[in-house]
């Protein structure tokens, strides 16, 4: 994984496999503390203490198209990398959130990446899961909510390439617009 | 400085897409739509399938061909990575391998469009991206 982006659309692949049906990704970024923070919140199945242990495993996955998961394991080590860490939190029943923190200024933290396309693909691709997705650099902030996209849109189809397009552009604009280095 | 796109202005495209949309007397069908599903699992994602799944959505549309696009788990192929699913109305789904976008666009014009099968099938015990089946 090159970027953080790519580690979004990656990991949420895990919380839609859970069966969540509310997906929070938040990115935090305070350049007073230094710091960078990704947050994937879910709300599918959980998991138990043995299995939170196991997802850190690069060898281990519920899976039984393959035997390797990955996706926690260079998440992770990405992390690590940059002088931060991976943490995750879940319950049973109630949902899991995972936290990477990152020296935003460390020389192996890894590039936002492409953020707006990863976004409205990861809106559009999973039209079954909302989505609410956060962006904080310092005191500004943008949140895009699935439920109030589809709201707008009245029944036209989020996978619309139109529809596609546009939240890429509305991504990217209202980022650069709070000041967000992509 | 240019305004800055908010929900708002999808507001406005909403209407303009809603009467293109009733033109195509299609929406309530998705049965009778091309659907493709995009392998992105950690290895689709590390072999670019956001840029495949990308090129599909834009290409698809700029030939004026009804699909849908979305996003399946991994299938198991994590060797042939970017794989796609692609599902014709009335055939059985086929899976390819090592879609990037040169791959895409060739199958878009001789499968989708031509119905012919393109080289890069993943074949043999093949059956459907079935994301129950990693389920214990």
């Amino acid at each position: 994984m090159r970027d953080i982006a790519m580690h979004i659309l990656d990991i949420i692949g895990n919380s839609v496999r859970a069966k969540a049906t509310l997906i929070e990704v938040s990115v935090i970024e305070k350049s007073k503390d230094d710091k960078l923070v990704l947050i994937v919140k879910d709300n599918g199945c959980g998991m138990d203490d043995k299995m939170i242990a196991n997802a850190l495993d690069p060898f281990f996955t519920s899976r039984k198209t393959r035997k390797v998961g990955l996706g926690i394991p260079l998440l992770q080590q990405n992390a690590q990398l940059s002088d931060g860490a991976l943490i995750i939190k879940s319950k049973i029943g109630e949902g899991t959130t995972l936290e990477a923190t990152f020296v935003r200024s460390h020389i192996d933290r890894p590039p936002l990446g492409d953020l707006p396309s990863t976004i409205s693909l990861m809106i559009s691709g999973n039209p079954s899961v909302e989505f609410v997705y956060t962006h904080v650099l310092d005191k500004e902030q943008f949140v895009l909510d699935s439920r109030e996209i589809k709201q707008i849109l009245e029944g036209v189809d989020i996978t619309q390439p139109n529809v596609v397009r546009f939240l890429t552009q509305m991504v990217d604009e209202n980022l650069t617009e709070i000041g967000v280095e992509l | 400085m240019a305004k800055v796109k908010t929900l708002e202005d999808l507001k406005k495209m909403r209407d303009q897409l809603q009467s293109r949309l009733t033109l195509r007397e299609k929406s309530d069908h998705p049965e009778r739509m091309v659907q493709i599903k995009v392998s992105m699992a950690t290895c689709g994602i590390a072999s670019g399938a956001k840029e495949t799944m990308n090129y599909l959505i834009e290409e698809l549309d700029n030939r004026s061909i009804d699909a849908v696009v979305t996003q399946t788990g991994c299938m198991g192929y994590c060797h042939s990575e970017p794989t796609i699913e692609v599902h014709i109305p009335g055939f059985d789904p086929v899976v390819y391998g090592h879609v990037d976008t040169k791959k895409a666009d060739e199958i878009i014009t001789k499968h989708i469009i031509g119905g012919e099968l393109v080289d890069g099938i993943i074949p043999v015990s093949y059956t459907t991206a079935n994301e129950d089946d990693n389920e214990n």
